[in-house]
């Protein structure tokens, strides 16, 4: 389970889901995973606004990752400044009958230049570091949530329900 | 704006309009519909540019191919009129281009002769470059409509070929071909068409509450999008097999789609995990920060129908049986409250209401009993449910002998568009409704008809 996903996760319970207590979910004996990834910069920086960038310091903190900047990095430091670019020739835009592979590939770097060392940075964070094994317990009712091969439970037993 | 001929693919008829609609706007391209008719493969678009035409059809499902429309008419007198009437100004650019003409006949037949004089009658244009029949620089086809059983055409088209579709897409994903599949899994040109109709793009992220095997996701990472998804049944999400595993993932390595492939989980959407769009909470007068929902939410029916109504090797059938049998085993998920169609629904619309961002859509399958959409226009309208803080953008059929399953898409609202007053009166009625202890099976209308109208006497 990547740290993007935790990142949009509190506990299940109704009761639970109004307090900031419950959020984020506390990994306990969390075994991490570093799974590699391709980069994809248009993503991460429509993601970054819509991450909770306290609770993401406090999970790398909790797992012992290095220590994440105070606030979210701006959207200007994710890509390196593009001065000239080459007008691509409009009918070199599409690709008719395009595959999966690739689909939209590199409409980040076209409009944006190329990705800084930051957004990296971001795309191991939040895409590449993982929770394989471990739990994830919830700050305001104490239920512990079961990761296993890297997939977390969120089923409650019949009476938290 | 000029004109332009799509040629369509016959089939899903009623989602055809949908995925042009959906298409034009994820790439702000001003859309005209000048011809469309549900029995032909022929529509005629008005649009700003080849360009944009190029651009609208290259991820479309249901269409084949766009073309600048150069002539029509309704016989060859008619429409050679129209093509030096309309079309002789594009000619001198072509003079020395290298070219092909094609035909193409829908549900017609012509013999090589026939066609060969057919296209032979166009040889007073000045098109003097060479004929070159694969990747010439000019490709011209004569577009030939039938009605059916008829020996002469209704309708004709000449057009320059401007840009092939995104429908081979259907075969790259065909369902026969994937390794991760159950009885359930959407067709993969349904699937795909649903992300077009749902705006799947690079760069959005996209959720599905029912994943199952995960088509939905396969299709919207196939478009670009960045996916999650969960499902109540654990055993979906983990798959199946030991070293040579079978699971979402497995799906995703298969079509190298597995970095926009971010999670899967157990969870029940209607305890759902997922936080509000600023930390906990919920607040549907905020947008939330899902870019797009596609679901086929699991309303029992298709299970019981690929049960009773598939005819496979029995081998087969007994696996689909013994997989449906522990559905219902007690206490294999854990025990829910009863849970109606409708309650479902409400829960479905809820949570995109919270969690889409403004403009982003929800695209969800959804059964209805064929007697009920014989009822009537205003009939069908009511059992379409709906959301004061969702718009609904499209409803596309498909329909089976007994049943139809719908597409219905529904987009964020503005908080400007949203009606508060129609936020708090459903608050309100939804307390009613579930303070009264109505059994769920009696709300659950379409199941009860369903399962009624399927009782035949045995033979
Ligand atoms: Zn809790």
């Amino acid at each position: 389970m990547k740290l993007l996903t935790l990142n949009f996760l509190t506990c299940a319970r109704k009761a639970c889901k109004s307090t900031t207590l419950a959020f984020p979910l506390r990994p306990k004996d969390a075994e991490l995973e570093i799974v590699e990834a391709d980069l994809e910069p248009l993503f991460i920086r429509n993601i970054l606004p819509r991450v909770e960038w306290e609770a993401l310091r406090t999970l790398c903190q909790d797992l012992g990752l290095p220590q994440l900047p105070p606030a979210a990095p701006e959207p200007a430091a994710l890509f390196a400044p593009n001065p000239s670019d080459p007008s691509i020739p409009s009918d070199k835009l599409v690709r008719p009958g395009k595959e999966g592979e690739g689909e939209g590939e590199g409409e980040g770097e076209g409009e944006e230049g190329a990705p800084t060392q930051t957004l990296k940075d971001l795309h191991h964070v939040l895409l590449e570091t993982t929770i394989r094994e471990g739990k994830l317990v919830c700050g305001n009712c104490g239920h512990a949530y079961a990761v296993k091969e890297g997939i977390a439970n969120f089923l409650l037993p019949s009476h938290l329900v | 704006m000029p004109q332009y001929l799509v040629r369509l693919a016959q089939t899903h008829e009623s989602f055809r309009k949908a995925e042009l609609e959906a298409l034009a706007e994820l790439a702000g391209i001003d859309i005209r519909f000048d011809f469309y008719d549900e029995d032909s493969p022929f529509c005629i678009l008005a649009l700003p540019s080849p360009t944009a035409a190029a651009i609208l059809i290259h991820r479309s499902i249901l269409s084949l191919s766009i073309h600048e429309l150069w002539a029509q008419g309704t016989d060859y007198a008619t429409l050679h009129a129209s093509n030096h009437a309309a079309s002789s100004i594009f000619w001198p650019h072509y003079a020395t281009s290298s070219f092909r003409f094609t035909l193409d006949s829908y549900r017609g037949s012509r013999s090589t002769a026939t066609q060969r004089t057919i296209i032979d009658s166009f040889s007073y244009m000045p098109l003097n470059g060479r004929i070159k029949m694969s990747n010439p620089d000019l490709s011209l086809t004569i577009f030939e409509d039938f009605a059916t059983g008829s020996h002469e055409p209704r309708a004709l088209y000449l057009g320059r070929l401007l840009s092939l579709s995104g429908r081979i897409a259907k075969t790259t994903y065909d369902l026969k071909k994937r390794a991760y599949i159950s009885t359930t899994s959407m067709d993969a040109e349904l699937a795909l068409v649903t992300a077009n109709v749902a705006l799947a793009a690079p760069g959005k992220l996209f959720y599905d509450p029912f994943s199952g095997t995960g088509g939905f996701m396969v299709a919207g990472a196939h478009f670009g999008a960045s996916v999650w998804g969960s499902d109540i049944d654990g055993r979906s999400i983990r798959g199946k097999g030991g070293k040579a595993k079978k699971d979402v993932v497995s799906n995703m390595v298969q079509y190298g789609l597995t970095s926009r492939y971010l999670d899967g989980f157990i969870a029940d959407l209607t305890n759902s995990p997922i936080r509000g769009a600023r930390g906990p909470g919920e607040d549907a007068a905020r947008g939330g920060w899902l870019d797009g929902i596609m679901c086929d939410p699991p309303y029992g029916v298709r299970e019981g129908l690929k049960v009773l109504g598939l005819k496979r090797d029995p081998g087969e059938n007994r696996e689909r049986l013994a997989c449906v049998d522990r559905y219902m085993e007690e206490g294999y998920i854990p025990p829910k409250r009863p849970y109606s169609f409708e309650a479902m629904l409400e829960d479905i619309l809820q949570f995109a209401a919270v969690m889409l961002v403004v403009g982003g859509r929800l695209s969800m399958w959804m059964p209805t009993a064929n007697e009920e959409a014989e009822n009537g226009e205003e009939q069908k309208e009511l059992s379409i449910p709906m959301h004061p803080a969702l718009g609904l953008v499209s409803v596309c059929v498909q329909p089976f002998n007994k049943w139809s399953r719908r597409l219905l898409t529904y987009r964020r609202l503005s908080p400007d568009e949203i009606s508060p007053e129609a936020l708090s009166a459903m608050v309100s009625h939804k307390k009613r409704a579930h303070g009264n202890g109505q059994n769920a099976d009696d709300l659950n209308d379409f199941r009860r008809k369903y399962f009624q109208g399927f009782k035949e006497p045995e033979t």
